[in-house]
This record gives C-alpha cells, structure tokens and sequence, in this order.
C-alpha cells in the first residue's frame, strides 16, 4: 500500500463519517481483488487459497456500497443479513460492530462469506454492479461477511440461553441447517441433541467442502460454540438404523425433530463403464480427501485414493470445481473439466471457475462422455465422450444441450469423478412410517418446514433437493422458529393438563 | 463416545473375535445388519465388519474379522480394555427371515461369522437348515460348534483335506440341490469367488439364492456409492440397497476387480505398518 493511497483511505473514511461519500466518491474507489496464493505454489498445498481482504481493503471496498435506501441486496440474501449496515461499520472500522449486524442474521458468517454464490444472491442485486453492467463490479458482501468474521480471531462470544424448558429437541444431522436449527432451539431454552452418522461433525463442510476453500478449523470453532451454548452431539449415530425417529420421540423422549440430514446419494449418469475401478462420485472422492484425509496416505491417514496422472471429472458445479481442484493436488498432471453445457450455463461459484482455471484444470465445454472405457483388470483407461450444441432453453431457463450425432471421440484418463449432483437418500424414507415424500424422495414439507409427521420438521437438501449452505442455514432457522412455538404451545397445553389433574 | 473391547479372541491365525460395547448397536441390529468402524477418529480408516452376534441385555455385540491390512492388523493388537473410537451402525437392511421349508445356508472362511445370525434366525422361523461350512484348512474353519447346534444337517469341507470332506462347497452344495425335494432357499456368504461359483450351482438347480457382500466402504449409509456392484446390470448401493442381493444377478467380476481397487496401496501400508512394528515405533 503506497503513501498516497493510505491518505486518500483517511480522507475518504474522514468524509464517511461525516456522511459526506457521494456517490460518485464511492463509484470512484476501485473494487478490491481479493488476494490469493499463487496459482502454481497451491497446485501442491492444501491451504486455504483465498487469503482473505487486509483492514485497508476492506474499508475501501465497504465504501463501495453506495447505502441505497430500499437495500435491494438483502433481498437477495436467503438469511436477510442487514447488509449495508454492516458495510457501514467496516467502513468505520468498526470490526466487532460489523459482526454483531451479521450475526443478527447468520449464525456462520465465517463460513457463508467463504462459500456463498453471493453473484447469484445479495450481489447480483447491488446497485454498484448494475451501474456497471458487472456483477463482478458489485460490491463484494461476502469477502466482507469474511473479513469481518475473521477478524474476531476465535473470541467468538457464546449466544445467550433461555432458562431450561424442559423440552427435549433432536437434530439430524450436524451440516449447516443442523448447527442453524440447534443454536436456536437451544438459545430458546429446549435440551438439543444433534446426531450426526459420521464420526465428526459438520455435514458437508467438512466431509464435501476442501479444506483450500473452507479450512476445517473454521467449522470446528462454530461447533465448538454449540457445544459451549450446551448443545449435545453425538456422532456414529445413524437416526434409521441406530434408532428411529419414532424411537427417539416415543422411548427417549424427544418432543420435537429436525431432519437436516442432507442430499446424500449421488446421482450416476448411467452409462456404461460407471462401476469401473478409478470412477468415483464426487462424494467418495472428496469424503476420503477431505474427512479422511486421504492426501495424507501414508503419512499417518490410512485411507487410500486414487493414485491419477489423468483426471476428468464431469459436472459444472461447485462440487465439480472443488474434486478437480483437490485431485490436482492429490498430484495428477492432468485434470478435465468435462461440461455439457457452455461455461455461461455453469452453476459454480465464479471464483471458483476463475481459481480452477488458474490452477491449470483444462475445461472441456459443450461435451459429456457416452462410456467410460475400462482395462481386462477394470481399471478406467479413457473416457468416450460426445460434443454437444446448445438448443432452445430448457425448464431450468438454460439452453438445452443437444449431442452432435457422430461427434465421439476419447480422452485417455486413469480416473473419473462423476459431479453431478445428489438423489435423496432412502435411509429415513425406509424406516419412519407415515414421514410423507415427495416422487423423487425429498420430504414435504409446508413453508415452516414442518412435516406430515406432529413435531417433525425438514430442510436443505433432504427436502429441498440440491441447495447451499445458506439455503440449508435459511431452512434451518425457519424450522427451529416453527419448533420453538410448537414446544412453547405444548408447554402451555402440558401445563393446562397438568393444573387440571391436580 | 468410544467403545470397549469386553473379550477378545483369536480364533486362528488370522481370524480374530472381540466382544464390543454398543448398547444401542446391541438392540437395534438385525441378522444380515454390519457395522463400520474405525480405530483413529483423525486419521483411521472406516471398514465394515459383520455383527456376529449381539447381547441386549449386556449391551454388547459380537465382531469377527480377518486380519488382511493395516486397520484390521492394529485391531487385532487391541486387548480387553482397549476401545475402538468408532462404531456406527447398525448398517444395511436386515435379512428378510421367513419359513421357505428347507435352506442351504453356505460359509466360506470368515463368511460364517455373517452368516451364523442368519441360519439361527431361519432356524427359529422353522426352517430345515442345511449348514456346509467350507475352509482352506482345519485351522481356518470357524464357527463349526456354532452351526452344529442349529443346523439339521452340517457338512463341513476343507481344500487340502485337513478336516472334514476334502472338496471346495460347490461339490456338496450339488449334492444338495440334486435332492428330491430340492432345496427351496440358498444363503451363501464367503469370498466373492465362493459365493459366484456356488451361484453357479444353485442356479442350474433354480434355488433361489441370497449373498451378502462385503465391499469397500466409507460412510455406510448410501452417500458415497464407493459400494457400488452391478445387480443385473444396474448399479446398487451395497451399504443401503444390501447387504443381501440376488445371487444369481450380482456382477462378481467386477465386484473383484472393485475389491482390488487399492490392493497396492493397501500392501503398502500394510508392510510399513509390520515394518514399524518391528523396529518399535508403533507402541
């Protein structure tokens, strides 16, 4: 930071302050990269990549926000974070301020401003990037949500909890929604237990998501916050099969349940050559990398991974960006991205394309394999794929992919992870008579995430088929508002009972 | 929450039985249900292991495995007292148990161990029980005393004809399918190999057959698919669409060829886990 550019922040900040940051001020102020590790050095660490705003860039980029009156940002955000309140307080540099705003709203403000879509979300509707037809010129929310949560340094305050109700609350599954539904059940005062079938929590923040975009030490400290506000968990549980939700209500007395377990059954595409050795769901891959610590073989993890020179992975999502970036680090040469549509259909993460490609991930758009091509011993030796055109949009508003007739052709590779998304997983479905399901498995649920089931409530993936963490995490609270009043009505009918019987 | 090792056997050479705590496991589990579990929350590998047996009332359950690689060398070396970090399950569903009239029920090696719960189960639902036990020799056959007491009949054979009939299971397992009446159920659990060429022999014959397989897993619970087999030419889940398939419709080919998956680096580590046994560096 040069000398000239640390006046013009003071003078700026000075001018914040007195409210005196016109808007032409603030369009003026450049919009600032986030810094990053360099492209080659993280090819062979998994350290986190994106290394996070420095206070002056963070202030310069909080003035940014132009603090429209109507806020057409927070409309775009799941959770409704009052954004450019908390823009407002970083500019001042009021950090701790900042925080509290956010945290208002979202409980995991480390995470969310890590692995938001922000440009489809809050700012897809700034009014920065819309002056500058630029959704990469928007203000940049979410590298501040981050700034701002990083820089509290762990000394995250405990949220209160109301006095002991009495009730008893489960929670399945410890992922995003989970942790949400529990924090607020909790802090109302209800006895809450999560379950989680893994022997660690975090659901896909730590199982799915790489340490080199969310690192594990920011979970586990949002985890540690819930077990300091009292909330219980208990790991290799498998609600289903260890007990039933049925179970849990009628023999330990649960008085209220919230599913969050997740998606979880990935989606082959059912071609031939799938069950090859070296094709793996994307979830098998990134649950050995990252909860098993597979890039540790041999040097204390015990679980193996492919051993790959030639990777294609298939998929255009997060999921799919996030295997071709773990496995150039697990040491393959070579890594294709293979994508039926064009890169402008692809649902990840902009950073993320942008970071893949700078990591030297080769993308193949507009082709998706027919068969995967295996050895006499099974193992993959290339995959036969077709090119694709694009025709007229399809139900998703996406341009349909049409396969060119004829168009086949291989590309050799010793491994293949399949991203392309989650089916609903049968384990809750199989065992809890009378939960009502939708044709494709997914839980029904009404708008307060209640189920078919008296004290039973869903969300995120499980009922909303494929989501995000903030989607997860907006469900999650929703659920646990709705179970706070149920239990709070129970309570009231409990008591009337109880008054009239003696 | 860890669990501890109650007893613990070894039942050969490379064959090991231990009595675990898991109360909720211990009430919960099923004939045809497993476990997963891992020795090292940070760094261990989750495997599957077959419940054996279980005991309400003490809250226990019954493990048997064979000592092959790396995890299951370092739980072979646990004692009475020591406890295993991680035991989820119980996994899968349950073998579907009702009165077919007469079952062949067929162990190969550590097979028996899965498959004991089942033959008592169909034993106590009224069926004739048929047990061939088979083994490569005297000192791997386990579980024999076990199957005699619910069997109504139990041929046991040996490879090199140490024990028993010297004959792989096949050859009995004709036999039995050529009486009149035929059998009318098959349970046939043992390796993979096993369990093909005794599908083989049950379906010349139309004896509806039932294997359970024991591949490679992670999480147990359907969101990997790194258990994934062909059944007639679809792929399933073993963790939540098995254990237990059709025999006569399992891909075993390529099961094989999935089991083989990490066989070099499962070796490696395997040889430098004994290597630093022996120089002292692991306890």
């Amino acid at each position: 930071m040069t000398e000239k550019e640390n006046l013009d922040i003071e003078q700026l900040a000075e001018k914040h302050k007195k409210g005196e940051l016109k808007a032409s001020d603030r369009y003026k102020i450049p919009p600032q990269e986030m810094p990053a590790q360099d492209g080659v050095k993280r090819r062979s660490n998994v350290s986190e990549v994106a290394t996070g705003y420095t206070e002056t860039q963070a202030r310069l980029e909080a003035m940014r926000c132009l603090q429209c009156k109507n806020a057409p940002c927070v409309e775009g955000c799941p959770v409704r974070i009052k954004i450019k309140e908390f823009t407002a307080a970083i500019a001042q540099g009021d950090y701790k301020q900042a925080l509290a705003i956010i945290k208002e709203n979202s409980l995991l403000p480390a995470v969310c401003g890590r692995v938001c879509p922000q440009e489809v979300q809050c700012q897809e509707k700034c009014t920065v990037g819309l002056k500058f037809k630029d959704v990469d010129k928007a203000v940049s929310i979410g590298r501040l949500e981050r700034f701002a949560a990083d820089l509290s340094g762990g000394n995250d305050s405990v949220p209160a909890v109301a006095a002991q109700t009495g009730m008893k609350v489960a929670i399945i599954g410890s992922g995003p929604g989970g942790i949400v539904a529990a924090a607020d059940a909790r802090r109302a005062g209800h006895d809450v237990t999560i379950f989680e079938a893994f022997h660690k929590p975090g659901g896909v923040m730590v199982y799915g998501i790489p340490e080199f975009r969310l690192p594990k030490t920011i979970v586990q400290k949002e985890i540690d916050v819930l077990t300091k506000m009292g909330v219980k968990i208990v790991c290799n549980f498998i609600v289903g099969r260890t007990m039933t939700i049925e179970q849990l209500m009628k023999e330990d007395g649960f008085d209220a349940v919230y599913i969050g377990v997740g998606a979880g059954l990935p989606s082959f595409m059912g071609i031939e050559g799938e069950s090859l050795v070296g094709v793996y769901s994307a979830n098998e891959y990134l649950t050995r990398a990252n909860l098993m610590k597979a890039y540790k073989f041999g040097k204390g993890a015990d679980t193996p991974i492919a051993v790959s020179k030639k990777v294609a992975v298939v998929g255009g999502g997060n999921v799919a960006m996030d295997s071709a970036r773990m496995a150039v680090r697990l040491g393959a040469e070579k890594v294709y991205l293979i994508y039926r549509r064009s890169e402008n259909e692809m649902p990840a993460r902009i950073e993320e394309v942008h970071h893949a490609k700078e990591e030297g991930i080769e993308f193949h758009t507009l082709q998706n394999p027919k068969l995967i091509i295996g050895d006499e011993n099974g193992k993959v030796v290339a995959v036969e794929c077709l090119k694709y055109e694009l025709g007229e949009p399809d139900d998703s508003g996406r341009r349909r992919p049409i396969a060119i007739e004829g168009s086949e052709f291989q590309i050799p590779v010793d491994t293949v992870i399949i991203a392309i998304g989650n089916a609903a997983n049968p384990l809750i479905r199989q065992t809890t008579a009378g939960l009502e399901f939708n044709k494709w498995g997914n839980i029904v649920v009404d708008e307060r995430c209640k189920t078919s089931l008296e004290g039973v409530y869903a969300g995120g993936d499980i009922v909303l088929g494929a989501a995000t963490v903030i989607l997860a995490m907006g469900q999650g609270r929703i659920a646990a508002a709705a179970i706070n009043e149920y239990l709070s009505n129970k309570k009231k009918l409990n008591s009337g009972r109880m008054s009239k019987e003696f | 929450m860890s669990h501890k090792i109650v007893s613990s056997r070894q039942l050969s050479e490379n064959v090991f039985t231990a009595e675990v705590e898991a109360p909720l496991i211990a009430a919960a589990r099923k004939p045809g249900q497993f476990v997963i579990i891992s020795i090292n929350n940070e760094y261990g590998e989750r495997i599957p292991l077959t419940i054996a047996d279980a005991d309400p009332a003490r809250g226990t359950i019954r493990l048997i495995w064979q000592r092959v690689g790396k995890t299951t060398s370092e739980l072979s070396a646990l004692k009475t007292g020591d406890t295993i970090a991680s035991v989820a399950g119980p996994l899968g569903c349950p073998t579907h148990i009702e009165k077919f009239g007469t079952v062949i029920c067929i162990g190969g090696g550590i097979g028996n161990a899965p498959l004991l719960p089942i033959a008592k189960a169909l034993k106590q639902a009224g069926n004739k029980v048929i047990s061939i036990l088979g083994a490569r020799n005297k000192e791997l056959l386990i579980l024999e005393d076990e199957f005699a007491k619910i069997s109504d009949e139990l041929i046991v054979t040996t490879d090199d004809g140490s024990y028993g009939r010297k004959a792989l299971v096949t050859e009995p397992l004709k036999e039995v399918c050529q009486r009149n009446p035929r059998p009318d159920q098959a349970f046939v659990i043992g390796p993979a190999i096993m369990m093909k060429f005794c599908c083989e022999v049950t379906k010349q014959f139309n004896v509806p057959t039932q294997v359970s397989l024991n591949t490679i897993m992670v999480d147990g619970t359907g969101m990997c698919g790194g258990c994934r087999v062909e059944i007639d030419g679809k792929p399933k889940f073993v963790c939540v669409d098995g254990p237990e398939f059709d025999g006569h419709k399992v891909n075993f080919d390529l099961m094989m060829k999935r089991l083989n998956a990490y066989k070099d680096l499962e070796k490696r580590a395997h040889e430098q886990y004994l290597h630093n046994c022996k120089i002292g560096l692991d306890k």
